[in-house]
């Protein structure tokens, strides 16, 4: 039996020891259903590049945020040069210096550059100078490696430049703590590297540069610091020459909880696949590659099992399979060649889907519960060509289903938007799970919901593989995905980074793959 | 002595271009922060009326005109108040607001229907005026039609050369990164609507001290919605701006002579063109990803705003 | 052990909805009775004797109120032109234009074919009517489906394009010889002209008009496609995600509304003109708008608001003659009650 150890916080300084720029002691911030921050203490030193490292949910966005002033703690304090400091607003932190780059660039695409860093320049004369901003720009852009024309018009320019605009308007603004939330989320490799150069160049000019990242390869590359974030505290800190890739996973993930028992998997290798994906690669609004070359086969009575980190491509392959999104490569459906199928058609022959974000896509919130049953199969309750809808048939149905899946009801006469998250859930359960179909594709089908209705849902996903379905499982939660897989295809940057039988790995290797490191 | 057909219609361009110019530019900048008042005839209608009603009562054109811009600039507050504060539907906001210009001066402008005004006189430029064929016509005209263009760049150089101009066309674009910049959205967006309701106070105080100098129910004829028209074919630049001025009032002015000249080739169908031709350039337009149009009147003409 | 699901809002029904939206639109008529009751005061106008004046006249003879059921009826048909695209989130400002070139498509009929019988004569100006607003109507959603034109631009210059290509008839191929220089087509021969019910100039475009109410709520309500469409209108993603043919529904519901008005053009140049004119509609297809909008699209409340609006229109011609008043100011009292309705309707007001 073992128990998952945490590390308490092993914070190394380093040779020098100078008195950091900026402390988190004992930070600690509270939401309605979770702790995101649990007493986490980090010292922030400048002149050094600080890898802040976690899953998803870890907290290290949350502890990111509490110190741009975007939260304020509820316990705990923050020193600057040793001095405590009160930030209640990103103003404060401004004023100290300290400046975010976000995921969410605020940017004016139709604007140029100057256009775009004027804006955010704290002192502006009534006459707008472009040509002086510009010339403040090239030269920001000159010293740091940016190359970045002031001219230029934001739409027209690249991800990867977007985001040099943003660390622009910090050093414009003379921030000397840069925060840099996953930068590299939205770049291309070559992008990667000049941004790891230009995070050279700010730690030479003395600038305390600090990233949230999940990918361990980059932060080996640039980081002198790595401290890692694991369920809302702060597992530890390591410098860079103490750090290896075993260590740093296992703080991330944790050990190994007890293997858990599953019945051997019924898949026929030699049956027809339900879903195969050949070679498909999209591209997005920019050219940039959002699925890469992903190949992946769901057999009947297979659960295919999708792990990654938020943001590797799980939406792309979602909306490739659903045919709501353009591709290369070919999809088929049991025999046909479905590379083009619009959805509805995909769903006449037998395609189910749980949404990942259940009130937005998967139900019309002014409608009721009832009503919302009839959404997905519109063409079984239309009676007299279209004329009539058989809300009592629906009713029956709903019945039916509800005591096949286990799964409470929401009351039927209400409207869908009143429903609570978990309520939403198990409606679009009950609907896309109650009957047969050919393949389930389930987005994060249990977040919402509290551990009972949870199981339920699993059980509801294991019983439709029984009967022949093929599912396909995209889930967060690695003891989920080991729980109920026959196949795990792990996902990482738009690739498919592994691919195994589900008791032939070990999240360990998994945990390696979603976070970009080789195992 | 008579006037060619050219410099008649000239000269007639020069008049009823110089009203839409004035609402076209108001509108501009009022779109530029995102927000499209189709109610601008109702704003040009009080311009109208409230000018020649100064303008009759104090014997002073020049009042006249001050008093239909802040006229218009006023009565532009309600639009804003209810679109900006009370984030009503713009289209909807708009249209009340016609209506109710429509009803208000009518009752204001009653007991002066058909009265005649001095209004304001043409001032010849000395010199320019005895050019041949264009001096008369674009040269001995009033002080309203020479300003126009002039303003028209100055807007150009509001919006691109100052900051208060940079910020409202941010919020024009994306009110979420104007607050992260720190800006107050609304604020800009009431300043925004208050020179667009001057602007557009002057247009129709022209057509009613100036051009023709009297005041009729409904004079506007429709000039404000050709001026919202005009600010999407002239792609949201004050100075394209002129160009479409120009070519309505040309159009219209052609439309005129030929009429007075008991010509047969239908008017209506000259009409038609710039709608046509804004329509065919807007769906154009459209493919290039729109991105001329500002952002934030996306939300407007799909129906979420 | 089952979860308890607890309801966080009362019973939902449909009925009381209705009841809301009655009530959000009574108050502000209310409000804006006092609003214009200041204006005419300012004006010294007795607001008492002017109300009671336009009452008496709306409502206290047999031809008032007749009067006002005629007004009604292009009113309903623009405003069913405006809520059925309207329930996909489409905004039809168009109805106007779709009014006129449906007027002239119909026109085509008796000025072609002057000798049809009656039977045949109005059906065909009918279908010629739905086919001109239609495909008028049809062009700015198939715009709009393909993404290339926002439908509210496109309805909106297309509006003007009508208006002025039924001025170009009457004054130029269509123009009647024998009225001088009045622009206006022949008259229409009496097998051209809807009958009318009564006496006075009510005509069966009100029944018309009230099927087409009538229809709408019920596809809306009991069919497939109107369930359909509600789900595109509450939610379009997920309708898109349920494999429901949005683009399909905008170009047809743009049609139908379109169509619908065409129809509402005929009647209106047939019943009441008896010949084609230019301008033979006072805004009907804004004000149309204004009611649908007001009425959220709701067909029984269309009815009612389209029966208040033309009581309010009809006031117009008692305004000019017992109160001496333009008979434009109506326009004051129908903004006043916009307004209202407008200021309610927005989301609250942020922080600056």
């Amino acid at each position: 039996m073992s128990v998952c150890t945490i590390a308490t916080s092993e914070t190394i300084r380093t040779n020098d020891s100078p008195t950091p720029l900026v402390s988190l002691r004992g930070i600690t911030k509270r939401f309605p259903a979770v702790v995101a921050n649990d007493h986490v203490n980090l010292d922030i030193f400048g002149g050094e590049v600080h890898a802040i490292l976690g899953e998803n949910g870890s907290g290290k966005s949350t502890l990111m945020k509490v110190l741009y002033g975007y939260y304020r703690a509820d316990e705990g304090e923050v020193l600057f040069e040793g001095k405590p400091v009160l930030l209640e607003s990103p103003l404060d932190a401004r004023q100290l210096r300290i400046g975010m780059v976000f995921q969410n660039f605020t940017l004016v695409p139709a604007f140029t550059v100057a256009e775009n860093v004027a804006l955010f320049l704290p002192k502006l004369k009534i006459r707008l100078n472009l040509k002086t901003i510009a010339s403040k720009i090239r030269e920001v852009s000159e010293k740091y490696g940016l190359n970045i024309d002031p001219k230029a018009y934001v739409w027209q320019l690249s991800m990867g430049e977007q985001q040099k605009i943003e660390l622009i308007k910090l050093l414009l603004a003379e921030a000397r703590v840069l925060i840099f939330d996953e930068p590299t989320r939205v770049l291309a490799p070559h992008e990667i590297e000049n941004l790891m150069q230009v995070f050279g160049q700010l730690k030479a000019h003395n600038y305390a540069v600090l990233f949230i990242t999940h990918k361990l390869r980059e932060a080996f590359a640039s980081a002198d610091r790595l401290s890692v974030m694991r369920r809302g505290a702060l597992v530890g800190t390591l410098m860079r020459d103490e750090a290896n890739e075993p260590r740093v996973i296992s703080m991330m993930f944790g050990t190994e909880p007890p293997a858990i028992q599953r019945d051997g998997s019924k898949v026929d290798e030699e049956a027809t696949p339900v879903l195969e994906l050949v070679s498909v690669t999209t591209s997005g609004a920019a050219g940039e590659l959002h699925l890469k070359d992903v190949s992946l086969v769901v057999r009947p009575h297979e659960i295919v099992g999708i792990a990654g980190v938020s943001g590797s491509g799980q939406k792309e392959i979602g909306d490739v399979i659903l045919g709501l999104l353009p591709h290369k490569g070919v999809k088929r459906f049991t025999t046909h060649e479905a590379s083009r199928w619009p959805i509805g058609r995909l769903r006449q022959h037998g395609l189910s889907v749980i949404p990942e974000n259940p009130l937005w896509m998967g139900v019309v919130g002014s409608m009721t519960v009832t009503e919302n049953m009839a959404l997905a199969d519109r063409a079984r309750y239309a009676g007299r060509g279209g004329l009539s809808m058989n809300w009592t048939a629906v009713q029956q149905d709903t019945a039916k289903y509800q005591e096949r899946s286990r799964i409470p009801m929401p009351n039927p006469a209400v409207a869908a938007e009143t429903l609570s998250g978990g309520n939403l859930q198990r409606l679009v359960l009950i609907r896309e799970l109650g009957q047969h179909h050919k393949l389930v594709v389930a987005f994060y089908p249990t977040q919402a919901l509290d551990l009972p209705t949870a199981v339920a849902a699993r059980q509801l996903l294991v019983q439709a593989r029984d009967e022949g379905a093929g599912v396909l499982l995209i889930s967060e939660d690695l003891d989920e995905l080991f729980t109920l897989s026959d196949t795990i295809l792990v996902l990482c940057g738009g690739r498919i980074a592994g691919r195994f039988r589900a008791e032939e790995t070990t999240r360990d290797t998994v945990g390696h793959l979603m976070t970009g490191s080789v195992g | 002595m008579s006037t060619s057909f050219f410099e008649g219609v000239l000269s007639s361009a020069a008049l009823s271009g110089t009203s839409i110019l004035y609402a076209t530019v108001g509108e501009v900048i009022g779109e530029r922060s995102g927000i499209v008042n189709l109610g601008l005839e109702g704003v040009m209608l009080v311009g109208a009326v409230i000018g020649f009603v100064v303008t009759a009562e104090t014997g002073n054109p020049y009042v006249g005109v001050l008093a239909a811009a802040l006229a218009g600039a006023t009565f532009n507050m309600i639009f804003a108040y209810l679109v900006v504060t009370r984030r009503g539907n713009q289209l909807a906001s708009g249209l009340a607001l016609m209506f109710f210009a429509l009803g208000l001066t009518a009752i204001i402008g009653k007991s002066y229907v058909g009265k005649p005004i001095g209004g304001l006189k043409d001032t010849p430029i000395p010199g320019l005026a005895n050019l041949p064929q264009i001096g008369h016509a674009l040269f001995e005209k009033d002080l309203l039609v020479y300003s126009v263009i002039p303003v028209a760049i100055a807007a150009w150089l509001l919006l691109y050369r100052t900051s208060w101009g940079l910020r409202m066309r941010a919020v024009g674009e994306d009110k979420t990164v104007a607050f992260a910049a720190g800006l107050k959205p609304h604020r800009l967006q009431y300043q925004a609507l208050f020179v667009a309701g001057l602007l557009g106070g002057i247009g129709g105080g022209h057509l009613s001290i100036a051009y023709t100098k009297t005041w009729q129910e409904g004079m506007t004829a429709g000039a404000g919605f050709i001026a919202v028209g005009l600010v999407i074919f002239a792609a949201w630049s004050p100075i394209r701006a002129i160009l479409g001025a120009v070519l309505f009032g040309g159009a219209v002015a052609v439309q005129l002579q030929l009429q007075a000249r008991g010509s047969n080739v239908s008017p209506f169908l000259l009409d038609m063109i710039p709608y046509v031709v804004v329509l065919v350039v807007l769906m154009l337009f459209g493919r290039v990803k729109g991105r001329v149009v500002p952002a934030g009147l996306k939300n407007v003409f799909e129906g979420t705003g | 052990m089952s979860s308890v699901v607890t309801l966080s809002k009362p019973f939902y029904s449909r009925f009381s909805r209705h009841r809301d939206t009655l009530l959000a639109a009574g108050a502000p008529i209310v409000i804006a009775l006092v609003g214009f009751a200041i204006v005419l005061e300012a004006y010294g106008k007795s607001p008492i004797a002017t109300y009671r004046d336009v009452l008496q006249g709306t409502f206290g003879s047999v031809r008032g109120f007749t009067e006002v059921l005629v007004i009604m009826i292009p009113l309903m048909f623009c405003a069913l032109a405006v809520a059925i695209p309207a329930r996909i989130g489409m905004l039809n400002v168009g109805a106007e234009g779709q009014l006129y070139i449906g007027a002239i498509f119909a026109a085509y009929v008796p000025l072609n074919w002057p000798g049809l019988r009656l039977q045949f004569m109005l059906p065909l100006m009918t279908l010629a009517g739905f086919l001109g607003g239609g495909l008028w109507a049809g062009l700015s959603g198939y715009l709009r489906a393909k993404g290339l034109l926002s439908e509210v631009l496109s309805t909106l210059l297309l509006n003007s394009v009508a208006g002025f290509g039924l001025q170009y008839l009457v004054f130029g191929v269509w123009h009647d010889p024998n009225s001088s220089n009045f622009p206006q087509s022949k008259p229409y021969p009496e097998a051209a002209v809807l009958p009318h019910i009564g006496s006075g100039r009510l005509h069966i475009g009100f029944m018309l008009a009230l099927a087409g109410v009538a229809l709408f709520w019920f596809v809306l309500q009991k069919t497939r496609w109107g369930y359909e469409m509600r789900a595109i209108g509450g939610n379009p993603e997920a309708a898109r995600r349920s494999g429901i043919p949005i683009s399909w529904y905008i170009v047809l519901l743009f049609v139908i509304g379109g169509g619908i008005a065409g129809i509402g053009g005929m009647a209106e140049t047939s019943a009441i003109q008896g010949r084609l004119r230019p301008g033979f509609s006072s805004s009907y297809g804004y004000i149309g708008f204004l009611i649908s909008w007001m009425s959220a699209h709701n067909p029984v409340l269309i009815v009612v608001m389209s029966f208040l609006l033309a009581v309010i229109t009809s006031g117009r011609d008692v305004l000019q003659i017992t109160q001496n008043l333009p008979g434009a100011a109506v326009n004051i009292l129908m903004a006043l009650i916009l307004f209202v309705v407008l200021a309610r309707r927005g989301r609250k007001p942020e922080e600056t």
